[in-house]
């Protein structure tokens, strides 16, 4: 079992590392949904650091959008998702196999890159581990609700609009705890409630998600 | 090689796809050694009812069974021991030819990938990314994962097509030695001769 999950694992991060480009986007998208904010609104310190918190939960928010929606696409248009349906490894643990190396290609990056803009957004440096920290214990939650959207459409041509319409109303907590966790510790306060909370929803989401996907991925590939 | 004797049972199956009756009161067994030809126009269902026999869909009413359980909820461990190969492939596109088999006989625990290769003649191509194979390279290596794991049930959809009269006659060489091995296997095909044996079972659909 174990192995099954390494197999699949090392597969999916070998073929997203010789797709680079596909791996960019996500990013990319990240780095100028999020320099678009201090753009559109103004130069102003003060103002920056008061939103800064939010806008970056929200780009982040949208682009694992953008880098998982497509999770199950490309093996289900090659034939090889059914092979795998019908493979002796239990589809939650392919599921959890596949989000696992999507995790850690497209989202690991997105949050190494948070600190770089987060300064742009003249948030406090002892914000930074916080962000992060929630960051990093929400997007294993999000990656599931996101993945899940992408096997109930796997059949659909155009998935990723109806993805966005099933999965983000399902991360407003994500988006309040994170943000919550991030205004306490810039008031010097200690944000442990709001991440404990996502870290009890990333339990939950990952110890059970899997098996919703695997029951999503049967009745959307009928 | 590993059969246990396993049967395929179809009993009274009908499929409708989008509010038309493709076929009802389909019954038939395949026993071990049994092939079973399915014969049919474009359209008649032939594709649909193999991935009813595979489990990757539902009949509308109706049950298939492999060795009793219906092959829709069998457990993982038991999945293993039916092979589909189907239109698609099922090869990454990013990954070499031998990178594809490796996986599967990791998968499905199996062994043997440059012997296969030689078989089919990929050795050549072995290290070649998937998207850089012609469309009968590509069946090839599809097909190739068959012997990498000995399973003894084959639903094979149209595995002849795009294939030249050398690759035809390879796999018509694996399917005569899988049956006397005792296997079992349920072939969509629109050239039934090149792959008729008596006593072999004909569907027509």
């Amino acid at each position: 079992m174990k192995s099954a999950f390494v197999v699949i694992l090392r597969r999916d991060l070998k073929i997203a590392f010789r797709r680079t480009s596909e791996l960019a986007n996500p990013l990319l998208f990240f780095l100028i949904v999020a320099s678009l904010f201090p753009l559109a609104l103004s130069p102003d310190a003060a103002q920056l650091r008061n939103v800064g918190a939010g806008v970056l939960w929200v780009a982040a928010l949208l682009s694992s959008l953008l880098a998982l929606e497509g999770l199950f696409r490309a093996d289900a248009d090659d034939g090889s998702l059914e092979q795998l349906m019908l493979s002796p490894v239990p589809v939650a643990v392919m599921a959890l196999a596949k989000v696992t190396a999507h995790w850690l290609v497209t989202v690991v990056p997105l949050i190494l890159l948070m600190p770089v803009l987060a300064y742009s957004f003249y948030l406090p440096l002892e914000v930074l581990p916080v962000m992060a920290f929630a960051l990093l214990l929400a997007t294993p939650t999000l990656s599931v609700l996101v993945a899940l959207g992408a096997a109930l459409t796997v059949s659909l041509r155009r998935g990723g609009s109806i993805i966005g319409l099933l999965v983000l109303p399902l991360t407003a907590p994500l988006l309040i705890f994170g943000t919550r966790a991030a205004d306490l510790s810039s008031h010097g306060e200690p944000a442990a409630g709001p991440l404990y909370l996502l870290a009890a929803l990333a339990v939950f989401a990952v110890a059970l998600g899997p098996i919703a996907i695997a029951a999503a991925l049967k009745v959307g590939l009928d | 090689m590993t059969t246990h004797g396993a049967v395929l049972r179809a009993d009274g199956v009908a499929i409708w796809r989008g509010g038309r009756c493709l076929f009802e009161g389909l019954d038939f067994t395949l026993g071990p050694g049994r092939l079973a030809l399915l014969v049919g126009p474009n359209g008649a269902g032939k594709t649909t009812l193999l991935r009813v026999l595979a489990g990757l869909a539902e009949p509308t009413s109706g049950s298939v069974t492999w060795d009793g359980i219906p092959v829709g909820s069998l457990p993982p461990e038991r999945r293993g021991t039916i092979a589909y190969r189907g239109h698609l492939d099922g090869l990454k596109r990013d990954l070499t030819v031998f990178e594809n088999l490796r996986f599967h006989a990791a998968l499905w625990g199996g062994t043997g990938e440059w012997e296969v290769l030689h078989e089919l003649k990929l050795e050549g191509n072995a290290h070649m990314r998937a998207r850089h194979l012609s469309a009968g390279q590509r069946r090839r290596a599809a097909l190739a994962t068959l012997r990498l794991v000995s399973t003894p049930m084959w639903i094979l959809d149209e595995p002849m097509t795009n294939l030249d009269s050398d690759g035809r006659a390879t796999i018509r060489e694996w399917v005569s030695q899988h049956l006397s091995f005792g296997g079992s296997a349920v072939i969509a095909t629109h050239q039934p001769d090149e792959l008729a044996r008596p006593g072999a079972l004909v569907i027509e659909l």
